[in-house]
């Protein structure tokens, strides 16, 4: 097995053993960035920083000093500021912007230091394209190109995580970090046939992730396996003081029900996941499912019913509003959030302008793309006086009771299962005129971050056209480690999450 | 036609925090351009808020001194606007739940005490400003203004009234009132010249008896008292002619140009922003609860109307002496501790004594009463001497005035008894020697004499003038008085 087919579990494993250092796997990773630009996977790469790391985490584990993940490689979603690569959150309008400081995610994952003790020790190998400002479905929105997706380049990767996505499918990062504010994680995950979780809000700290919309954005793990996931996400996630929405340290490490059987009382070797009750939301296999689609996510729900899950029928009724409920507060937060990108103290401003309201408006017209500005103007309208309660007012009322309609479905089950999108990656291209068309395949993704549960996406077929399909695993609030263990058994009994991206060299 | 002025006063409170509202930076104020500004306040890529929990515990002092509800969940919320010196694009404020509803505040105009209701208070983080230099370029070398951040971020409490103010005259008297509270409660240092107090006045005008509101218009920032009144005088006297003159005031916000004593408009209504409020995700509901506000409570000074009413009714002080005492709580507190060093019949002289000499020492000196360089002790050591008859009151101000100036020359001090006796003041109540000054004023000064006796009083205190200039000041008035009848009767 070749490293970049390699789970970091097992890299970590070669690391401690001494059979590779992180140098070695360091320059392994960037020269094959180097030979596989084609997917434009990455926005920004400095090789002499990343070296310069490994050699830091070599010696770290040298002196027996490092964590379970010192040296193992990782991509960053170009949303997380960094110092030393630019961040850019794919737009004009941040072209060439440096920070002078690494968002919490980064530096919980990165080299420690006097300011940064806990650093993981891991080795940042670039930034990761993305649509602008994690707006898009398709990574089709980035202000740098599209991320081509690595079992088929005339297909999308899926956004607006898609480059991390497509790193880490076609070899170029062992893992990569997302982030997730309507499925960014997992609708990129399951088009590009890798494993990703959107944590419940709150897990990992928001500090330094470049804000689309506050009260649905979160970071996650994007990676091969639910074990990878699992021990990304123990050393990302954190309290951090200085986001105040950061829930209070669990010290939790998500990795520890991998291997372990449902019920602690189970004996049953052949059916580990005896006592879990896996609900499917009968709204989620409704009219617009791909029935490649559904056949796979049946299969699936079979597979667990195979290691002793008992499968019930679940409803979420407000499932379509979540689409309406998502397009009102998303932008509204956005246009917002966005307002400090005038030109004024950094990033883009127009050569040429007459007055200051012109500065304005030609700086923030230059630099942001058609979708950016789409959904600025949304956010901007359902604000103003008079339209705030017909739409933002009464999309948070709706929220609660999508909110709701979860806790009713847990009453019932200990996760959900369903797709993670109506249909697998389409053609570049083939949805872009028009938005909506685009909004709509957020449906299952959506309402999850709502409600701020976490959820996540796991490989479980392809379609006709040789495209992954995923299933996504909804739980309940800070049940990660409990929706990684029946990932991780999932992953055990199939394996489709071991496939090679058929394009890739 | 008589008109009735109807004004409301919104007031930014600087609130007293080491560190800004929303971030780590330092609120100093004076250092230089933008080194006061972190990656926060510069509104960077990727930066969140979190709330300095002592700008909290400043609302909440607040809210207690006024009698305010707190509210036990208040909401930050964003008012969004383009402005260069606002980094983030919105100003985080609170709008439909403030910290801080209702409470009300007590004034004294002339010798009317009048209730100025409180609409709220609420927190938010102040703008930066712009520096209109010469020599600022932009990226592209173009002409530029300059944009100083260290006071973005600095907290703010503003404190919203009820349009029952009705002359501009109340207004400042509003104005100083809140301002000696704010001081008073150590939740503001009160800087008007560096703007941690300023004023917004909303003016309108009414002919007298009519029940609604006139047009009003906003004059923003006005950072002294007597702008504050001479900008609300112009306002009225130009709505009212306007309207003489068959015109109509149009709401809008203005300016106060203290140079040319005018206001002048800023932007119409129309110009207005919609600021799109909306809750701000990157920050929880402000959860206040009893045991915080218990504590909160716990750790307050004795409010200035507790102290007045207190003294005026222990001590027999005049409403306008408690006023004059509890101005600010280092004066107040020089009044206590003078009085832990005197014996309590001495409150009315120690009251004159601070109100009186001490108070305009302070005056010519520019001086707060934390700066004077005579403390308690040396205040207590002239009442002293006045209460057992060794000097007079006209001596002790000598007193005083040797004490403050040698103290302010930074010379070593004398006790005021050593002063006495060097320079002999002590009062003569020897009455030997008071008969005998007195003979000789009465053998010099035979015509008042003769006055007095066909009935002229005013010759009586002419010659207690003569003795009393003869004696230097030094006898003893009570004594010579008597004297003085039983030798002319």
């Amino acid at each position: 097995m070749s490293w970049h087919q390699t789970p970091i579990a097992l890299m970590a494993k070669a690391l401690a053993a001494k059979e590779v250092s992180s140098m070695e796997l360091t320059q392994y990773f960037l020269s094959r960035i180097e030979a596989e630009k084609r997917w434009n996977a990455y926005l920004d790469v400095n090789a002499h920083l990343s070296l310069e790391q490994a050699n830091k985490a070599d010696a770290l584990i040298a002196a027996g000093k490092g964590t379970r993940l010192t040296g193992i490689p990782v991509a960053h979603k170009d949303v997380f500021v960094t110092r030393g690569w630019k961040s850019t959150a794919a737009s004009k309008i941040l072209e060439n912007y440096q920070s002078p400081f690494d968002a919490t995610v980064v530096a919980n994952l990165g080299m420690p230091s006097e300011e940064n003790p806990h650093g993981a020790g891991m080795v940042c190998l670039g930034k990761t394209n993305m649509d602008e400002f994690a707006m898009g479905s398709s990574n089709e929105n980035s202000a740098f190109g599209p991320v081509l997706n690595p079992w088929n380049r005339q297909y999308v990767s899926g956004g607006s995580s898609g480059g991390s996505a497509a790193a880490v499918a076609a070899g170029l990062a062992p893992i990569a970090t997302g982030s997730d504010t309507g499925g960014s994680i997992r609708q990129p995950s399951a088009f590009c046939g890798i494993t990703g979780i959107k944590p419940s809000y709150g897990r990992v700290s928001r500090y330094g992730m470049i804000a689309y919309a506050s009260s649905l954005d979160q970071a996650g793990p994007m990676g091969k396996t639910a074990e990878d996931c699992a021990l990304l996400l123990t050393a990302m996630s954190s309290h951090d003081p200085r986001d105040s929405t950061s829930l209070a340290d669990s010290g939790e490490d998500y990795s520890r029900f991998l291997n372990k059987p449902w019920q602690d009382s189970s004996t049953n070797a052949a059916k580990p996941l005896e006592g879990l009750r896996v609900g499917l939301p009968k709204e989620f296999f409704a009219e617009g499912l791909a029935q490649d689609v559904a056949n796979a996510v049946n299969a699936a729900a079979k597979a667990l019913a195979d290691l002793g899950a008992t499968l019930v029928e679940v409803s979420l009724p407000k499932t379509k509003l979540s689409i309406p409920v998502y397009y009102v507060l998303a932008p509204a937060e956005a246009s917002s959030n966005l307002s400090r990108f005038d030109g004024v103290r950094y990033g883009h401003r127009a050569n040429e302008y007459k007055d200051l309201g012109d500065m304005y408006q030609k700086s923030r017209t230059e630099g942001f793309g058609a979708e950016v500005r789409r959904r600025i103007l949304i956010g901007t309208y359902v604000l103003c006086h008079g339209y705030y309660d017909a739409y933002y007012l009464q999309a948070q009322k709706i929220r609660r009771i999508i909110a709701a309609d979860f806790q009713a479905a847990f009453n019932q089950c200990d996760v959900i299962l369903g797709p993670v999108a109506p249909d697998v990656a389409w053609r570049l291209g083939e949805k872009s005129k028009d938005p909506v068309q685009m909004y709509l395949e957020d449906i299952y993704t959506l309402s999850t971050n709502l409600a701020g549960l976490p959820a996540m996406s796991v490989p479980c077929g392809f379609n006709a056209n040789d495209l992954p399909i995923g299933m996504q695993l909804i739980g309940n609030y800070f049940s990660e480690a409990r929706l990684l263990q029946v990932a991780h058994q999932y992953q055990q009994a199939s394996d489709w999450h071991l496939r090679q991206a058929s394009e890739v060299a | 036609m008589q008109w009735e002025v109807v004004i409301g006063l919104e007031t930014h409170a600087q609130l007293q925090t080491q560190s800004k509202i929303f971030s780590g930076a330092s609120t100093r104020f004076g250092a230089q351009p933008n080194t006061q500004a972190c990656a926060v306040d510069l509104a960077l890529p990727g930066v969140l808020p979190v709330l300095n929990r002592q700008a909290v515990e400043h609302a909440i002092r607040f809210g207690l001194a006024v009698g305010a509800k707190i509210s036990p969940a208040s909401i930050f919320a964003r008012k969004n606007y383009f402005y260069p010196d606002l980094p983030k694009g919105y100003q985080i404020s609170q709008f439909e739940i403030p910290v801080v509803v209702g409470g009300q505040l007590e004034i004294l105009v002339g010798d009317e005490v009048k209730v100025v209701e409180l609409t709220r208070a609420h927190m938010e983080e102040d703008a930066g400003k712009s520096v209109h230099e010469e020599g600022f370029t932009g990226p592209h070398g173009e002409a530029s203004s300059g944009i100083d951040l260290n006071r973005a971020g600095t907290p703010l409490l503003e404190i919203v009234t009820e349009p029952v103010m009705r002359s501009a005259a109340e207004a400042v008297a509003y104005a100083k009132a809140l301002h000696g509270l704010v001081v008073w409660l150590g939740v503001c240092d009160g800087n008007m010249q560096e703007g941690s107090f300023r004023c917004d006045a909303n003016v309108s005008v009414r002919p007298k008896g009519q029940v609604e509101f006139g047009t009003r218009c906003e004059i923003k920032n006005l950072n002294s008292f007597r702008f504050l009144e001479e900008a609300i005088q112009y306002e009225v006297r130009r709505q009212i002619e306007l309207i003489e003159d068959g015109g109509t005031v149009v709401q809008e916000t203005r300016l106060y140009d203290p140079d040319k004593q005018e206001t002048r408009s800023m932007r119409s209504k129309e110009d207005a922003n919609d600021y799109r409020y909306f809750p701000d995700p990157d920050l929880l509901p402000v959860a206040i609860d009893q045991a915080w506000i218990a504590d909160v409570r716990s750790q307050m000074p004795a409010l200035p109307a507790q102290l007045r009413e207190q003294w005026q009714i222990d001590f027999g002080l005049s409403a306008y002496d408690a006023q004059l005492l509890t101005q600010d709580r280092d004066t107040a507190k020089l009044f206590e501790t003078l009085l832990t060093l005197v014996d309590k019949s001495l409150a009315k002289a120690a009251a004159n004594l601070i109100t009186g000499e001490f108070a305009s020492a302070l005056n010519r000196a520019g001086m707060a009463t934390a700066d004077a360089p005579l403390k308690a002790e040396h205040l207590a050591a002239i009442l002293a001497r006045i209460a057992d008859g060794t000097i007079s009151n006209k001596i002790a101000k000598d007193i005083f005035a040797i004490l403050w100036e040698d103290a302010v020359a930074g010379k070593p001090l004398s006790s005021v008894d050593e002063i006495i006796e060097a320079k002999g003041l002590k009062q003569i109540s020897d009455s030997g020697a008071l008969e005998a000054m007195i003979d000789q004023v009465l053998v010099a000064n035979q015509k008042s004499v003769e006055e007095f006796r066909s009935g002229k009083e005013k010759a009586f205190n002419a010659l207690v003038g003569q003795i009393m200039k003869a004696s230097q000041g030094k006898a003893n008035p009570g004594q010579v008085n008597e004297l003085l009848r039983k030798k002319l009767s």
